[in-house]
């Protein structure tokens, strides 16, 4: 979707340090608060997500970045007593409004999670099953078409070419997330969204799924939370810096790292507490 | 001396035994002052003592009264004359009765034959001897294994830890229970069904198709032999429980599928109790219902529409099974649709999949060797389900596949056989233990594969 | 690396326009489905009512019954002709013909022998009974008039409480048209109306449903559940404790388990024919006696309690054992002390519901013999007896219309007695559970 949207304006009184805004986001979020029952878990967060690039969110463990990443393709829904309020724009229209399906808005933004949950279906059947309910593919021809480019781009291809009847859970852990990750762009999506995708891998795996979000990014816009500096510098052009719920700092990745500009931004990364 | 007075001794016997090994147990340390010089507290002593008092006694007492009136009647008819003796098995059966009803008070003595008179006096005789014997030898039992262990008493004796090895070992014996209870059942069952299969061939009763198993009284009677042909009852019970299971599981997994995934917790909380009472309802209560509406109802119905029900029709008794089932199967069911990981949802969801997408193609693919190991264990027990169809199916061995039709299943042929007095030895008798064994081996087999398989997918998301 | 993102993929346009397109299709799937789930569910809850509902409504009549009043005259004539007031005369006298004079006094144009026989079929024959226990109390009230309530026939009671069509053709009603008129004349004057039947707990079977209670049903249930609870629970809680605390991990333990749940799906009726086969035939035990009932019932509940025992000792955070053993207790003092406490609301909870299990088993009674007409109320274990399932069971194959109402009746006295055990069990269990 290329119609090109204007920046919305960052309300006053927000308390985030850095650029907020990007030229034609693809989300727009204004005043996003989300409570678990009387729980406040994020408060009042303002933040623009670019096209084509990796946003790392980065923060201690409760400090509720994860909780954000889902409120972008409402995933929150499905937690009974989760509330979100404020305004979250995917191309310019707010994907919290009545006319919003949260199905097609799943299919504009993907999700991996952080444990590799394949269905407990074939390799085949994994990848083909967005492509199946949304009724992307005419024919069997154009649902292998489908299955074979995402799992090359996952870059699994050539590990599972000869075995795509075998189940999924047949994989090693970071095979399956790729092809969670295979599974997720087979729906071509907009957006991906990933949560902390690495944490149950080993460091070679890591470092495979690093690569493909790199690759990917050239396709997607992507928005990773992991809780390790590391990655962030490796993968993101901007970083979000989140803290009890507040977020406290966003810029570009090099800035972050290397000049923040808050105080509890500069204690984190500098390895104070977290 | 009666065996409830004996056993009130026993105990008595016991807590003497316990202050014995107490003060026991003090004394041999010089008091009071001193019980730190114990290995063991000196409570520990007097259980020790206690135990051996009276464990050994109990056991004995247990024994012997639940032998005591075989023996005895054993002892009795080696007494009777040698004509009586020399009785086929079932007469003598009838005599043994007799005596039994004699020494019961339930008959007076001179209703009876003469050499039972005598049988039966020296039964009571016999009983009464051993009553006498009985209780000189568990109370002696009791003192020597009091005075023993009083004997034993010493700083060093590791009390506690004998008694508690003692307990241990009777703990076990309760576990135990449950292998002697199976033991139990496969050799009762097993031995009379085998004496069956000495009359009666395995493969007449495997195959044949016609069962009437009623003996005649005389030898000379017009089939006499009967026939013992299961097969029409190996198709009832599949009928009927083929019945309730279409059913119950349909209702019962779409109601575990719509209260899992559906239903706001408040109306879950408040309907899934509401349908498990369906579950605490005893059998012999939806039998009668059967019998007496579904069964009436059927019949307008079925005369509204032209066709013949029978008035103890398979359906009846299908229908209401499968009313008794359905908490079973949807109790299951929920368990194994809670069971598979909310991450496998969330992981369809993310994907833009309905609700009912992500249940029919992930939650319900990943459930379904639970699912299946449910359905296996809701169609054991609509096999070996008893009251509702002996209530409401009826007792002609009928082989078809109408439902309209009045059919009979195994359980309902057990119960027909065995109800009422009979002879122990007749065929007819025996058959139901043959009958039994096949309903045994059956549900194990069917329960053994259900528990395999649900217990292996419990694992795999453990 | 890059040669990937050349494969061809759709445009975002293409790929929306395509869900979208989806959406009505999948969104009517999506109802359907879910229609299913809550039909199922009201299916579930319409059964729970309907059965309850026809039980109740048959049944609840039961604790009212159809009296009629009556002025008899203790004729000494008939009770004692000798004046000796000799006991055992009194109890064989003829009380049959008061209460036939009290009715032809009352119905003083009926004649003839058929039409006498159609009249005296309006009282039961529970009232000459009534009026020996009272002679029998009190002889001195011979010779007197006393005006007293005698129990109604059956048939009777059934036309009073609208259970039987006074539209039938004659035929084939069991009251005649006359019948049907004396009753009428009994009602207008308030001679014959319904009052509370608390001879339906009191009383034991009978072959007449008016008279017909379920006293020696429940007497005879509460001593089979006696057994079966001093069997069961002991032996039940004993075995999950070694199972659960003191089973070393080997083959014979392995074996023990498999044993257990497999014992909890055996059908019922199997333990009948073990109860049959060695109770009765080994080891020589009484037929039809609640002893009998009572082991076999401990068998087949004693899965369950070690189920729910094994369960409440898992329940038990392992942070308290360690303590208890860190402090030197014994295995055994660490479970007695320390475990034990916290368990056994929960096992109690297991307790009573394998008690309700065993309150509601009819099958296994049958083959051990507890299912004969008994009218006495057993006064011991050895006693011949029936319980209250198999009562509704002996009573529901009994042709008489009053039956069915006492069937429903029993029946209702049996799901009291469940709710209360079931009740019971989930307050307390929702008064002990702790979450850990």
């Amino acid at each position: 979707m290329n119609q090109s949207s204007k920046i919305r304006p960052v309300p006053e009184g927000t308390k985030t340090i850095g650029d907020v805004t990007v030229p034609e986001p693809v989300f727009s979020c204004r005043d996003v608060d989300v409570y678990y029952g009387d729980k406040h878990a994020i408060k009042k967060v303002n933040i623009d997500i670019g096209r084509k690039q990796v946003l790392a969110m980065i923060g201690p463990s409760g400090c509720g970045k994860s909780t954000f990443l889902r409120c972008l393709n409402r995933m929150n829904d499905t937690i009974v007593g989760a509330r979100v309020e404020g305004m979250i724009e995917l191309d310019g229209q707010d994907i919290h409004e009545k006319r919003q399906d949260v199905v097609q808005l799943r299919a504009r933004v993907g999700m991996v999670f952080q444990k590799p949950n394949p269905f407990p279906k074939s390799i085949y059947e994994n990848v083909a099953y967005g492509p199946r309910i949304h009724g992307l593919a005419a024919d069997r021809a154009e649902l292998d078409e489908i299955v074979n480019v995402s799992l090359r781009r996952a870059g699994l291809w050539e590990e599972v070419k000869d075995r795509l009847n075998q189940p999924g859970t047949s994989l090693s852990g970071g095979q399956q997330q790729r092809l969670c990750i295979a599974r997720a762009i087979a729906v071509n999506p907009e957006v991906i969204l990933m949560d902390e995708p690495c944490s149950a891998l080993d460091p070679i795996a890591t470092a495979r799924i690093e690569d493909l979000i790199d690759e990917l990014r050239e396709s997607y816009a992507i928005c990773i939370v992991t809780h390790s500096m590391q990655q962030a510098a490796r993968v993101s052009q901007r970083t979000a810096y989140f803290h009890l719920g507040d977020l406290i700092e966003v810029g570009e990745t090099n800035k972050i790292f290397t000049n923040p500009q808050a105080k509890l931004t500069e204690d984190y990364i500098t390895g104070r507490f977290g | 001396m009666s065996p409830s007075i004996l056993l009130v001794l026993i105990i008595a016997l016991s807590v003497l035994a316990f202050q014995l090994g107490k003060t026991r147990a003090i004394a041999v340390v010089g008091g009071q002052r001193r019980i730190r010089d114990l290995h063991s507290l000196p409570g520990h002593y007097g259980l020790l003592t206690a135990i051996w008092c009276g464990l050994p006694a109990l056991l004995v007492f247990l024994a012997w009264v639940l032998l005591q009136d075989a023996v005895i009647t054993r002892l009795v008819i080696a007494q009777l004359p040698a004509a009586s003796q020399a009785l086929p098995e079932a007469q003598l059966g009838l005599l043994l009765n007799d005596l039994r009803n004699v020494v019961a008070g339930n008959v007076s003595p001179e209703m009876v034959a003469p050499e039972t008179r005598i049988a039966a006096a020296q039964y009571v005789q016999l009983r009464d001897i051993a009553e006498l014997a009985l209780a000189a030898i568990v109370v002696s039992i009791g003192i020597v294994g009091m005075l023993w262990v009083r004997a034993k008493i010493r700083p060093d004796l590791r009390a506690r830890n004998s008694y508690e090895r003692v307990i241990e070992v009777l703990l076990f014996a309760c576990s135990a229970v449950a292998v002697f209870t199976t033991l139990g059942i496969v050799l009762s069952i097993v031995f009379e069904a085998f004496r069956f299969f000495s009359i009666v061939p395995v493969t007449e009763f495997v195959f044949g198709t016609n069962w009437s198993p009623q003996m005649a009284i005389r030898a000379d009677q017009v089939g006499s032999s009967g026939a013992f042909g299961a097969v029409p009852l190996f198709a009832g019970t599949l009928l009927i429980s083929f019945i309730a299971m279409i059913v119950a599981v349909p209702i019962g997994l779409f109601s575990a599928i719509y209260l899992a995934e559906y239903a706001p917790i408040k109306v879950r909380k408040y309907v899934k109790p509401l349908l498990e009472v369906l579950a605490g309802v005893p059998t012999v209560v939806y039998g009668f219902f059967a019998v007496t509406t579904v069964g009436p109802a059927l019949r307008v119905a079925g005369e509204a529409m032209g066709l013949p029900v029978a008035g103890e029709s398979a359906l009846a008794a299908g229908l209401v099974m499968g009313i008794m089932i359905i908490p079973f199967v949807s109790s299951l069911s929920d368990d194994m649709i809670t069971a598979v990981p909310q991450s496998l949802r969330d992981g369809a969801y993310a994907l833009g999949a309905t609700r009912s997408e992500t249940i029919r193609q992930v939650v319900l693919r990943a459930a379904l060797p639970g699912i299946v190991g449910g359905v296996l264990l809701a169609i054991s027990r609509a096999i070996g389900e008893t009251m509702i169809v002996v209530m409401a199916a009826g007792l002609s061995a009928n082989l078809t596949a109408n439902p309209l039709e009045a059919v009979t299943t195994v359980t309902v042929q057990i119960v027909t056989l065995l109800v009422g007095d009979q002879e122990f030895d007749s065929p007819k008798t025996l058959a139901a233990f043959a009958l039994g064994l096949v309903l045994f081996l059956v549900t194990l087999l069917l329960n053994v594969i259900a528990l395999y398989v649900v217990r292996k997918y419990r694992e795999q998301y453990e | 690396m890059n040669s990937t993102n050349d494969l061809p993929v759709k445009s975002a346009d293409e790929t929306q326009a395509l869900v979208r397109k989806s959406l009505a299709r999948r969104y009517r799937a999506e109802k359907r489905f879910r229609a299913y789930g809550a039909a199922a569910v009201l299916a579930g809850i319409g059964f729970v009512i309907f059965l309850f509902g026809t039980i109740f409504s048959q049944g609840a009549s039961v604790f009212r019954q159809s009296y009629v009043q009556l002025t008899v005259t203790y004729d000494p004539e008939v009770i004692d002709p000798s004046g000796a007031r000799n006991p055992d005369e009194l109890v064989t006298a003829d009380y049959q013909s008061i209460i036939r004079a009290a009715l032809r006094e009352r119905f003083p144009q009926v004649e003839g022998r058929p039409n006498l026989r159609e009249l005296y079929g309006v009282v039961s024959s529970a009232a000459s009974l009534e009026l020996q226990q009272r002679v029998v109390a009190d002889p001195s009230i011979i010779g007197s008039r006393e005006t007293l309530w005698v129990l109604a026939d059956d048939t009777v009671d059934m036309l009073l409480k609208d259970k039987v069509s006074r539209s039938a053709p004659e035929d084939e009603r069991r009251l005649s048209d006359q019948q049907i008129g004396w009753i009428d004349a009994l009602a207008a004057d308030d001679s014959l109306k319904l009052r509370f039947n608390a001879a339906f707990l009191s009383n034991g079977d009978s072959r007449d449903p008016e008279q017909a209670g379920v006293r020696g049903a429940l007497i005879g249930s509460a001593l089979t559940l006696l057994i079966t609870l001093l069997l069961s629970f002991p032996i039940g809680v004993g075995a999950a404790i070694y199972l659960e605390e003191f089973a070393p991990r080997n083959r014979m333990t392995d074996i023990i388990e498999v044993n257990i749940n497999n014992l909890a799906a055996v059908p019922s009726i199997v333990f009948g024919l073990l109860g049959l086969a060695m109770f009765i035939a080994l080891f020589g035990l009484p037929r039809s006696a609640p002893l009998v009932g009572g082991l076999v019932l401990s068998l087949l509940t004693l899965p369950t309690i070690i189920i729910a025992s094994r369960a409440a000792l898992k329940a038990v955070p392992p942070s308290i054992r360690e303590a208890a053993l860190g402090m030197g207790a014994s295995r055994l003092q660490m479970v007695m002390h320390h475990v034990m406490p916290l368990a056994i609301p929960g096992m109690l909870t297991g307790a009573i519901i394998g008690m309700a299990r065993a309150l509601g088993e009819s099958a296994p009674l049958l083959m051990i013999g507890m299912v004969a007409f008994i009218v006495d109320v057993p006064s011991g274990f050895v006693d011949p007896a029936t319980a209250l399932p198999v009562q509704v069971f002996l009573w529901s194959d009994l042709p008489e219309r009053g039956f069915v109402e006492r069937t429903s009746g029993a029946i209702i006295v049996l799901l009291l007695f469940l709710i209360v055990m079931n009740a019971t069990a989930v307050i307390l269990r929702n008064k002990f559970e702790k979450r850990w």
